[in-house]
This record gives C-alpha cells, structure tokens and sequence, in this order.
C-alpha cells in the first residue's frame, strides 16, 4: 500500500457505489440542478420583477407559451420566474431547519449517553412526548402564535424535528457502549467523554448524513405544507407551496398555476430523498465491500 | 414477558402524561381567550367573566391540569368553547371518518408496497429493480396537497370518472338513507346492505384514499425491499436453495417472513402519522374527519378541543408502537425468548 | 477420543454396522457417486476455485482440505449448482452417477438439489430461519420433494432418532438448540431425503471439541449403514486426517494433491502438503 494515496473505507465504498448506483447520480445531478438554478435565478428568469411584488393585470392566467414557459398566474406574473425562485426558498429552509435539529439534538443525545442514568431517561422520556406530539398541531399551534412568515415557519418545524437527532445520537452513543473496544477504553480508565467524542461522534457522521439528507426532503415537503395552509411564506414570495394554494380556485380552468410549482416540489424531494437513499446503500457498514 | 409488557406500558402512560402536560403548557403560551370565544362575540365582561369561571380557566394551571388528568378517565375531555359540545363526542364523530381513510390507505399502502418491494428483491439491479426504487421515492416524496389536486383535476374534472369531493353522494340521502352506527360511511353501508349508497362512499373514498396511500406505498415498498435483501444474503437462505426450494419460494416464503416485523412496525409508525397530517387530504376533499377538526379548533383557539385532538393523537401513537412491541415479540422468537 | 495422532496410526475403524449398504459385489470397486472434472469457479477473471479431478464414491468419505480463502466453499456451491447467485460462473464437469449436472435445466437441478445431494454448513446457529421451527423446515424440505405431510412427519421422526435427537427437538426453534443439535439436525435432514451425497462444509469448525466429536461419529454411521458419499471439507488437518478415507488438498483455489488418506499424510508429495502437516498443533511436544 503506497502511502500517497490515502482511500478511506467510506471514499472506496462512495467511488464504487456512485458507478453502481443510478440514483445516487440521478438525485445527485437533480439536486445540484436546483442549487445552480437557485443560485442564477436573477440570470436563469425571464421575468425576474414577477418574483417580487410586480403584477400584471392585463395578462392574468395565460397558458404555457413560448413567452411564459409556465403560463402566468392569477395576477399576471410569470410562473416560470417564480419557480426559479422559489429554488431559493424551500432548500435554504431544509437546510437552516435541520442546522437547528441537529444543534439542539445531537448535544441532548451526548448528554444521554454521557449522563446515563436519570439525566438519559428524563432526556429520553422528554424526546418521546415531543415525537408522539403530532408535529402539524404543533407547527399550526407555534404559527398561531407567532405572526406567520417563513421565520416561524422554520422555527416550528425545526421544533418538531430535532428530537430524531437526539434519538439517532443517543442510540449510536448506546450501540458504541457496548463494544467490546470500547469496554477495553473503560477498562483502561479512559473518561466517559472522551469515549463520547473520539468514538460515538466519528462513527455517528456516516448515519447523521444518511439522516440529514433523507430529511431534508421531508423537511421540504413539510415546509411547503405549511405554506399551503397559508401559515409559512407570504404573498408575493414565490415559495412553491404558497404558490400552489394561491391557484388552488382557478385550478380547473388554470391548471399550470398550480402543477408546476407543485412537480418542483416532487422534484426537489425526490432529488435527496434519492441522494439520500442512495448514501445510506453506499455507506452502510454491512454493505461496505466485503463479500 | 409479563414484566416487559408492563414496562412498556408505563413507559406508554408517563409519554402520553407529558403530552397533555406540554399542550396546556403551549394552549396558555397561545395568545386568544377561550372563555371570550365560547362566551361569543358580542358578549359583556361580565359574560366573558362568567364563562371564564365556568369553564375553570381562572384556577392556576397545575390545578387545570390535574383536574383535566381526573376528567379524562371518566370520558370528561372538556367541552368544545367552539361547538359547545363533549369534545370526546366531537372527537368521536369526527375520528371514525380519518380512520376509514388512513385504514383505507394503510391497506392499499401495503397491498401495493409488499409484492413491489418483494419483486425488486428478486430481481435486484434489474430495470424493474430500478423502476420501483424511483416509484417508492416518488410515493415518500409526493406532496401530499399537489397530489390530491392533480387526482381530483384529471379523474373528477377532466375524466369525469370519480366524484371530486365528500364522503357520498348528498342526493342518495333521500332515496338511500346511511344508518350511522360506526360513523364510517363504507363500512355503514356494508353492513346495512345499503348497495346503492355502498357503492356512493366506496367511489367518493377512492381518491382520497389513494392520495393518502402514496406514502406509506413508497416506504413499506422501500422497507420490504431494504429487509429481504438483507435477508437473502444471510446462511439459512442459501441453505434453503441448496435444499431445492424454487426462487420464488426462498424468497416469498422464507426471507419475506423476517421482514414482517420491520414491516409491521413501520406500518403502525405511519398510522399514527396518516392521522393528523391527513387533514390537507381532508380540506381539499371535504372530508369531515379528525384534521379538519383539529385545523378548526386551532384557527378558532378552542383550546378544550386542541387537548382533546392531540390527546387522542397521541394516545394513538403511543398504543401504536406499545401493539407494534407486542406483536413483534410475538412474531420474532428470538424477542420472545430472550 | 484421540484428537491429534499425527505421525502415529490412524485408528482403527469402527465395525461395520451396515444393514442397508447397497450391494456391491466383493472386490469390485464401490461406484462413485460424484465425478468432477476440470472445474473452474470463476468471478470475472478471478478464479476462486479449480479441481482437475475429485471422485466421491458410495460408502466413503473424501476429505478437502486447505485454508480459509482457498475455494473449498465455491467447490460445494459450485457442486450444488448455486455459485450462480453468488455471482459466479462454472465451467468443468459434475456428473452424479453418471449423470452431467452443469448446463442441467434449473428446473431438474431444482429436483437433485437436497433430494439427491444434500449440504451442511458451517455455522448451524445461522443456518437455519431464526423464525421458523427447525422441524417445519425439514417437513417442508420433504413435502417439496413429494412426500406427503404424514410421510414428511415420520420421516423426520425416524431421521432424528437416526442422528440421536429426540424427535420431539424439532418443535423448537433455532435459538433454543445450541450448535451440535442443530448441525445433527441438519445432518438429520439428509438423512430424510435419502440423499446419495452428502456435501460438508466446514461442519464442525464452530463447535466444542467433544461435540464436535459426536458429529464425526453421525457422519461415519452415515457413511457405514447408509453408503452415502461425503464430501468433507475442513481447514482442520487433524479432523481429516480421522475421518477421511481420502483427501484432496486445496490451496489458493488448486487442488494440489490427492489421494488415500494414510498415503497423504506418510508421503506427502507437494511442498504445500509438507508444511500443512508441520502446522498442525501436536499434543505433548
């Protein structure tokens, strides 16, 4: 083995998985896609104006031409701009949503598996009530109180999402305990913590990215839920889900209003879903090259 | 066994207390007076004062609390400030038409999700392999509002095959009356032989079921998938073959029986879900079930009503997973006998 | 039980206690049940196992021996017909009494597999469905080669009390026997079928030493009062060295040597041989 090349199980595994693996390059490619359309949208946009506060009244509710790709919408605006837009929103949620689970719940997760004893079980039980609250309620309850804007959207479904982290952390820091190495760390008097960063952290990193990247399709999905029923983004933002619900009355005579912002969606949760999917085939430790 | 089962459901009983616990704890946080929306909109201060001590609110929360703990086993959960009614009666009308619809779901979910996923087991890599990978991404990935939309615009509108919205056709009412015993039109009408109106709420219940259906499809076909190959690359399977049990059978038969348990439990995981987050479903099609009430109660603040909806939700939850523990004890003999 | 007698004489073997060994007239060689020939086991370009020649005749008990990784496993999967769902293609000739194997329609192999050739595995504690009573699979086992149910039950019946278990183990699932329970009903299994061949991978590489012994002891019964053919593959020289009538020694996926056990041992002709023999653990220096 020549020291200069230095491959690492999880790069061997990445490599091979990625030639064996269409989906990971079909979601791959797909969410690399939305990133650039969501990073040149002012460039990408025929009618960038219209995914501000623009309105054209004289030409409401055109179907799909050569110069509206996606028709136009109740108030005359471009949906093909919004769309692109809207690139910019749901994915930036997903990821400042998941940025706070994991910060709030990987700490308690640790902790758990620090603490042990009461302070696991009260952390533990806490997690459980807030996944057996049905998370909607919650999110609709914190967006009655709070005036609605994609703010408190974020802030409610990341209260609903974090006690999965603490879940998933808590269960690596209890599987990792019961190694037979790990036993031999305690055995030589090595601290509790230091187990907890040097072995359960490294190891947790592989299911965390299978986690964060099959939630972040979840998290889209939910966020454009909420903007559906009128609780996340306002008008005139071109947040897809809020789009959708905005042409919900004229949907039968219009229907481009609202397809095309809702296939973004599908699209969008579809790419990590399968990018997500396809790294936990890649990654999973039993499915690292052996046989 | 016993002390397990035992354990478990005080564990059960301590989750669902947290539950109650933290929604008065967020129903106070929530701005909105309950005792002005029962008193209604045009009452005095004194009225709303009144009301207010009526329904209890002017005692300290613990003591609400506590008193709600000792109403909710005798059957009090409150009354609606909304619709003036025993929530439990309110839930009780309301419950059935959710759960004929997640039920409904659940079914289809797995009598789809299950031979798809077994298929692309067998024949993994494949172009089929592959087709319903994608199929069970796009059925986790759906959302769930489009969907219904695109459903209701190209069956009901377009085609003209199925009926857009509601549970029957209203007009059968007066040539077909529903006797409502279980509060679920399908199977009400079933069991009185109502054929008519049977087949009214069994078409009305197609779309709506089908929407729902599109998740828990997708993740019991991923689910199915993901536990049978890892099965099939296990000894016992390749002892089976070398016994002269035909493919079809070492799969179907041998490996599919360990992926029950992980399949079960995913199911029930996916019940507790359907119930709430079914209600974009119910909003669009005019389904009168648990969502559209717990989305009423929140926009009119009738906290009585929000307690009683995530009460309900989460006592469903919790059962779910407790039955889910059970029975995969019952199913997997190694749980059992350890 | 002698369990290391390099370099002294094999012990002797126990009496004939044959009652239905087939009849072979005296002096003629016994006929041999499984005829390979030039196989090669092949993953791509990788070869992963190649036997120029190996006989297993009725009655006897042929030994493969080698290290871990040198193909001995493809050799029974190859045998069996199955290296194709381990990705692997076969090329040679497999003949069972005569009759060729490879290229065998996968319905009629369907028919030879566990009926006329049987196999045990190495690790019983994983080989069989941990959901399953050991006892249903050996009824279904028999019911798919055409028995009926009350067949299928007394013969199970019969074949456990053949491999000394009580019948009444079969009611109960894998966890609750431990690992030479489950390999002698594995064995039992075999047995059931009638099978000509028994295929034996690595049987007793997982289990104590005294129950191992209890294992060698069905398999030579097996061999004596039944006639079958045993392939018995091991990493274990000792254990060979006991059981076996011959051996044929495996190395990086060759057969490099073959022959009568005794002969093997007391003249080894290839070096690989040499240094398998000097490996093996003496008792007492």
């Amino acid at each position: 083995m020549t020291a200069l090349t230095v491959r690492t199980p999880r790069v061997t595994a990445l490599r091979r998985a990625v030639r064996a693996n269409p989906l990971i390059t079909v979601g791959g490619a797909i969410a690399a896609l939305i990133f650039l359309v969501a990073v040149f949208a002012p460039l990408l946009a025929p009618y960038p104006a219209d995914a501000g506060s623009a309105t054209h009244p004289e030409m409401t509710l055109l179907p799909p031409s050569l110069h509206h790709l996606f028709g136009t919408d109740q108030v005359g605006r471009d949906v093909f701009s919004r769309v692109l837009y809207g690139a910019r929103i749901s994915p930036v949620i997903a990821v400042l949503v998941l940025f706070i689970a994991c910060a709030a719940g990987i700490p308690l997760g640790l902790a758990a598996g620090y603490f042990g004893g009461a302070a696991d079980e009260v952390i533990m039980r806490v997690t459980d009530v807030f996944l057996a609250f049905p998370s909607l309620l919650l999110a609709l309850a914190f967006a009655a109180v709070l005036p609605p804007s994609l703010t408190s959207l974020t802030i409610a479904i990341a209260i609903t999402w974090w006690p999965w982290y603490t879940r998933l952390i808590r269960g690596q820091a209890a599987s990792v305990a019961g190694r037979p190495y790990v036993e031999a760390c305690r055995a030589l008097g090595i601290p509790r913590r230091r187990i907890l960063l040097r072995h359960v952290l490294p190891n947790s990193v592989t299911p965390l990215i299978i986690q964060v990247s099959l939630d972040f399709g979840g998290v889209i999905l939910t966020a454009s839920a909420l903007s559906f029923l009128g609780l996340g983004a306002q008008d005139p933002t071109p947040e897809w889900g809020l789009m959708v619900a905005e042409g919900e009355n004229y949907f039968t005579t219009a229907w481009w209003v609202v397809t095309f912002p809702g296939l973004a969606i599908l699209l969008a949760a579809l790419a990590f879903t399968l990018l997500g999917d396809g790294l936990r085939d890649a990654l999973d430790p039993r499915r690292l090259p052996s046989r | 066994m016993t002390r397990y089962v035992i354990r478990r459901v005080a564990l059960a009983l301590v989750v669902v207390t947290g539950v109650v616990i933290l929604t008065f704890v967020i129903a106070d946080v929530v701005p909105g007076d309950p005792a002005a929306t029962w008193a209604g909109p045009h009452a005095s201060a004194a009225q709303v004062a009144r009301a207010r001590q009526y329904l209890g609110l002017d005692k300290p929360l613990p003591v609400r609390i506590a008193r709600y703990f000792g109403g909710i086993l005798t059957g009090n959960w409150g009354i609606s400030v909304h619709t003036h009614n025993p929530v439990l009666s309110d839930i009780g009308t309301a419950a059935p038409a959710t759960l004929e619809l997640v039920i409904a779901a659940l079914i289809i979910g797995a009598a789809v999700g299950i031979p798809l996923g077994l298929a692309a087991a067998r024949w993994p890599g494949s172009i089929l392999d592959h087709v319903i990978r994608v199929g069970s991404v796009l059925g986790v990935s759906m959302p769930v509002f489009w969907f219904a939309l695109i459903l209701q615009l190209i069956f009901a509108d377009r085609l003209r095959l199925l009926p857009v919205a509601g549970q029957y056709d209203p007009n059968l009412i007066f040539t077909h009356p529903l006797v409502a015993r279980t509060q679920m039109p399908v199977v009400d009408a079933a069991i009185s032989g109502n054929w008519p109106m049977f087949g009214s709420t069994l078409s009305h219940l197609i779309l709506p079921a089908l929407v729902v259906a599109a998740y828990p499809a997708g993740v019991v076909a991923r689910m199915t998938r993901a536990q049978v190959l890892d099965t099939l690359g296990e000894t016992h399977v390749q002892m089976v073959r070398s016994l002269g049990f035909p493919e079809r059978t070492v799969v179907s038969t041998f490996a599919l029986k360990l992926a029950w348990n992980p399949v079960a439990a995913t199911l029930a995981l996916v019940f507790a879900y359907s119930l709430v987050n079914t209600f974009l479903v119910e909003s669009i099609f005019d389904w009168p079930g648990l969502g559209s009430y717990a989305a009423g109660s929140v926009a009119t603040l009738d906290t009585p009503a929000i307690v009683g909806v995530t009460l309900f939700v989460a006592i469903a939850y919790v059962i779910c997973n407790l039955v889910v523990d059970l029975v995969q004890a019952a199913l997997d003999p190694r749980i059992r006998l350890t | 039980m002698k369990m290391c007698f390099l370099g002294g004489q094999s012990p002797p073997k126990p009496p004939n206690r044959g009652a239905t060994r087939p009849p072979i007239p005296p002096g003629a060689p016994w006929p041999v049940k499984l005829q390979v020939r030039d196989l090669e086991v092949r993953f791509g370009e990788r070869l992963a196992a190649s036997a120029p020649a190996l006989d297993v005749a009725a009655g006897e008990i042929v030994g493969l021996a080698g290290e871990s990784g040198s193909g001995k496993s493809m050799t029974i999967q190859a045998v069996l017909g199955l290296a194709g769902t381990m990705g692997a293609t076969v090329t040679g000739s497999i003949k069972l009494d005569g009759v060729e194997l490879t290229g065998m329609s996968p319905a009629r192999l369907r028919a030879i597999r566990g009926r006329r050739i049987a196999a045990i595995f190495q690790s019983p504690g994983l080989a069989f469905n941990p959901v399953f009573r050991v006892g249903a699979i050996v009824t279904r086992t028999l019911r798919l080669h055409g028995l009926s149910a009350a067949q299928a039950r007394e013969r199970a019946g019969a074949a456990m009390r053949g491999v000394l278990l009580s019948p009444d183990l079969l009611h109960r699932y894998p966890s609750q026997l431990s690992g030479g329970q489950l390999q002698r009903v594995a064995i039992a299994l075999a047995l059931a079928l009638r099978a000509d061949v028994l295929l034996a991978d690595e049987p007793t590489s997982a289990l104590d030493v005294t129950v191992q012994a209890e294992v060698l002891e069905v398999l030579r019964e097996l061999r004596d009062s039944r006639g079958m053919a045993i392939l018995f593959v091991s990493h274990d020289l000792a254990v060979i060295a006991e059981l076996c009538d011959r051996v044929a020694i495996m190395r990086a996926g060759e057969v490099v040597e073959q022959g009568r056990t005794e002969e093997v041992i007391a003249a080894p002709r290839h070096d690989y041989t040499r240094e398998l023999l000097a490996a093996v653990p003496r008792l007492g220096g």
